[in-house]
């Protein structure tokens, strides 16, 4: 590899390096060079996650992604296991609120396979009744997993509790006495509604060479049927008026504090100003949830850590600020520490928002933040897969440009935007706060 | 693209190995002494733990919120954490704060200051911790296993330690640890980043150089743990739990054994391959009652563990153990195929760049093999010692180390309901 190519890697992503292609079909086809490693990351995304789920169907979208793995009409079953580890690669893929996606990385020897999988996914996987049924308890197990988690719990219900029409409000892997009804029908059917060309984005990044992958993707989907674009299910969530609590309680030995705020979609003027918020509070998060707490946040001099962690009565806190399509919320999570209550906890927290609210940050506090948010968005391009996703990703919920001009919506922000948008935002008409009381063993 | 990585032995002993890497403009750094939990006082397990949750938090000419202020106003990222047989910084920096950031890093392993304060805070931190990995059936089962496979060896000590353990652990504890394993002869530096190699050393030899400090470089011997007799079973009941886990497994090799590279591809043809190889397949893929099954082998500077870990539900344990143990039989008995070695192999090899993939992959890899002794061109030679290893001996290594009859197994969680 020649030096020159590699250094031009050296700068994460610009918009002239990703070449955006349309198929016939209505496919939207991503490609950047990357010459760092001999590998080449491709990722298929799809404009579908939970929030598209009806009454009686939450998580279906979540075991349509399991079932994808399961064969299609030109991969039999018995010839999934390897197709992608035998090129030494790993393939993977998740659902959340508004997309679900596939990828895989490899050797870039393994290009046409990775594709043709995805071609494959996309239109031919099999749903075979016995794998749909198997598939059922897998999912279930999934799910229980999970709940053996008190804080994952806790967000569960103050999720639910917070929203009270929007989808956003039931969890990606769907409630169990859904999970337990769901019919083979219901997934084919979902699978079938979504999984078309013009509702996808298909990133490749790597060691590749852009026209040369172009025709390779052309070959593998040009072919697929397009089937339009589905409309989606939306729903304005109503604003809220009334504080809301939710307090958990179940078998454990920790306490657990949550709040959660309704909070700026990510294509909204303020989601940048109470990014910086959140960095002031509890340290600059970046915005790739794939590779999130890969390296972890600078959080030691924020305000929330000092006041709690320092002060001895939390073990741990953090804000969430997710970039999503809708409104979604902005959460602060707590540990209490052991022999401390959760209402003093809750106090901490409440007065260091009302202290946000009435003073606003600093201008040193901005700055630093957003030194904070710089370094993180380099961190979150680290490597073709990563690269990859932060494109694929941002396409689900806007553009994909999008990713590329975070450090330009962060430059921005002013400490009036701040202030502004955290009078809004942390108003105790707009929280729901959860308490999850562990209560003494029964009978270990 | 083989690493082309720059190693030098400063004068003091500390080991320094750089590697120049654009894929972004930053820099990743790990420093390392050689002890760790393995090393703490009986009856005060956790001291390592302890040490590196404070050893950050200000140094002889620094204050913790100096230090703090100083990183988080760079958007740096700085961690120190223990292990068995290392405590380490990691830090992650835009590549113009590298050298603040060492300067940081370097001090903190050097002149840490331990203050009363924080060692109580950070005491309590530890203690919360230990009651929710208490609370937790994976963490339940996991640290039982150890205890219950390695009884009196070192390796069934916890490095976080016990609430008894850590509630024990004073100041002067921390001091003597501290002066008695930490120095240059103990220190590994790796860095990754995007400057020529020779910089980074350079740099990295201005901040530790002057680190005059104790003596040889020491030999780790850790002892041969005895392997268990007969099979044991413990069930840990957490009866309001939504599912069960499983901890099931053996002794296994250590790094340097000549027969680790045989028993790591044996291991991923067992537990790892695609969803987890012959035992996703039973257990995951056709019996669908679990949503994560494998296996992992644990090969450091002792004979780790070879365990196998299923999360299922409560009614499934049973099931699940007597397939676990029958997969095994038959792998035992029968052999693995030709094929399933074959495509281990393949997929191992394949994957060595995908772990070299971002900056701390990297570090991560060098500082492996300076560890262990692998040699700066390990890239280029593993994929020749995975190649070599023979159908045979990945059987001769399944035969030795997997024996049903002398499993340890540990189940936790809630009571089966009998439906």
């Amino acid at each position: 590899m020649p030096g020159v190519a590699s250094r031009e890697a050296g700068v994460g992503s610009k918009a002239s390096q990703v070449r955006e292609t349309i198929l016939d079909n209505g496919l939207k086809v991503l490609v950047q060079e990357v010459h760092s490693a001999p590998l080449a990351s491709v990722w298929c995304w799809y404009r579908v996650g939970s929030r598209d789920e009806g009454p009686g169907l939450t998580g279906v979208s979540h075991w349509v992604e399991h079932m994808n793995f399961k064969g299609t009409t030109n991969i039999p079953r018995d010839q999934v296991k390897g197709i992608i580890e035998q090129f030494g690669g790993s393939w993977n893929g998740y659902t959340w609120i508004d997309q679900t996606t596939y990828l895989e990385t490899a050797s870039t020897d393994a290009l046409d396979r990775m594709l043709f999988i995805e071609a494959e996914r996309m239109d031919r996987c099999v749903y075979d009744p016995g794998e749909c049924e198997s598939e059922r308890t897998v999912i279930i197990s999934e799910l229980q997993g999970g709940e053996n988690d008190p804080e994952q719990l806790l967000d569960m219900e103050v999720t639910a509790t917070a929203f009270k029409v929007h989808p956003y409000r039931h969890p990606t892997i769907g409630w169990q006495s859904d999970l337990e009804v769901m019919t083979r029908e219901d997934l084919y059917g979902h699978y079938k509604r979504y999984y078309t060309p013009a509702n996808a984005t298909l990133v490749i990044v790597g060691d590749v060479e852009t026209d040369d992958v172009l025709r390779r993707a052309e070959r593998e989907f040009g072919a697929i049927h397009s089937r339009g674009t589905p409309a989606r299910r939306t729903a304005i969530e109503p604003r809220q008026d009334a504080e809301r609590r939710v307090i958990l309680r179940k078998e454990g030995n920790t306490a657990y504090w949550k709040a959660v705020y309704h909070s700026p979609a990510f294509g909204d003027a303020a989601f940048f100003p109470l990014l910086v918020a959140d960095a002031v509070l509890s340290g600059g998060a970046g915005l790739n949830i794939w590779s999130a707490g890969r390296v972890s946040r600078p959080q030691r001099s924020s305000r929330l850590y000092r006041r709690l962690v320092d002060g001895g009565i939390a073990s741990s806190v953090h804000g969430a600020l997710l970039p999503t399509a809708q409104p979604f919320l902005y959460s602060i999570s707590a540990t209490v520490s052991a022999e401390r209550a959760l209402a003093a906890v809750e106090d901490a927290v409440l007065d260091e928002l009302d202290r946000l609210m009435r003073d606003g940050i600093t201008d040193p506090e901005l700055e630093k933040a957003k030194a904070q948010l710089r370094a993180r968005f380099v961190f979150d391009m680290d490597g073709v897969t990563d690269i990859a996703h932060q494109l694929g990703y941002f396409e689900t919920i806007g553009s994909w440009r999008d990713a590329l001009t975070l450090g330009q919506r962060l430059a921005a922000v002013t400490p009036a935007e701040v202030l502004d948008v955290v009078r809004t935002v942390f108003a105790p008409s707009n929280r729901t706060i959860g308490w999850f009381e562990p209560q003494a063993e029964q009978c270990r | 693209m083989p690493l082309k990585p720059v190693r030098q032995v400063l004068d003091n002993g500390a080991v320094v190995i750089a590697e120049e890497n654009h894929t972004t403009p930053a820099v990743a750094l790990v420093a390392v002494v050689r002890a760790g939990g393995y090393d703490d006082p009986v009856g005060k397990e956790g001291t390592a733990a302890l040490l590196a949750r404070v050893l950050d938090r200000g140094t002889l000419t620094r204050s913790a919120d100096a230090i703090a202020d100083d990183l988080d106003g760079r958007g740096a990222s700085l961690t120190v954490s223990a292990g068995r047989h290392q405590v380490g910084v990691g830090a992650a920096c835009l590549v113009e704060d590298f050298p603040p950031v060492l300067a940081i890093a370097a001090d903190v392993l050097r002149s840490p200051a331990l203050p009363e304060p924080d060692i109580a805070t950070r005491r309590a931190e530890i203690l919360t911790s230990i009651r929710q990995e208490d609370d937790d059936p994976a963490s339940v089962a996991t640290n039982r296993f150890m205890e219950d496979l390695y009884g009196a060896h070192p390796y069934a000590r916890r490095v976080r330690g016990t609430a008894e353990s850590v509630a024990a652990i004073d100041r002067s504890d921390l001091v003597a640890f501290h002066e008695r394993w930490f120095g240059p002869s103990a220190l590994t530096v790796v860095v990754v980043g995007s400057l020529p190699a020779e910089v980074l050393v350079e740099q990295v030899a201005a901040a530790f150089g002057g680190w005059a400090g104790s003596g040889s470089r020491r030999v780790l011997e850790v002892p041969e743990a005895e392997v268990p007799a007969a099979r044991r079973l413990e069930r840990v009941a957490m009866p309001d739990k939504a599912q069960a886990d499983v901890a099931y497994g053996f002794v296994g090799v250590r790094r340097l054994d000549p027969r680790y590279m045989a028993a790591s591809v044996m291991n991923n043809a067992l537990g790892q391959y695609a969803l987890g190889g012959r035992l996703g397949d039973s257990i995951r893929e056709r019996q669908g009652m679990a949503y994560y099954v494998f296996s992992s082998l644990d090969g450091g500077a002792g004979p780790g563990p070879l365990m196998v870990r299923a999360g299922v539900s409560a009614d499934n344990v049973d099931r699940t153990i007597t397939s676990i143990d029958s997969e095994l039989s038959v792998v035992v008995e029968q052999g693995f195929t030709e094929k399933e070695i074959a495509e281990s192999r393949q997929y191992m090899i394949g994957a060595i760049p995908r772990g070299l993939e971002t900056h701390a992959g990297i570090a991560g890899f060098l500082l492996n093999a300076e560890l262990f002794g692998l040699g700066l061109d390990y890239d280029q030679r593993l994929p020749d010692l995975i190649r070599a290893v023979t159908h045979d001996a990945a059987m001769d290594a399944a035969r030795t180390l997997l024996r049903p009859d002398r499993a340890t197994v540990v189940v936790a969680g809630p009571e089966a309901t009998g439906q």
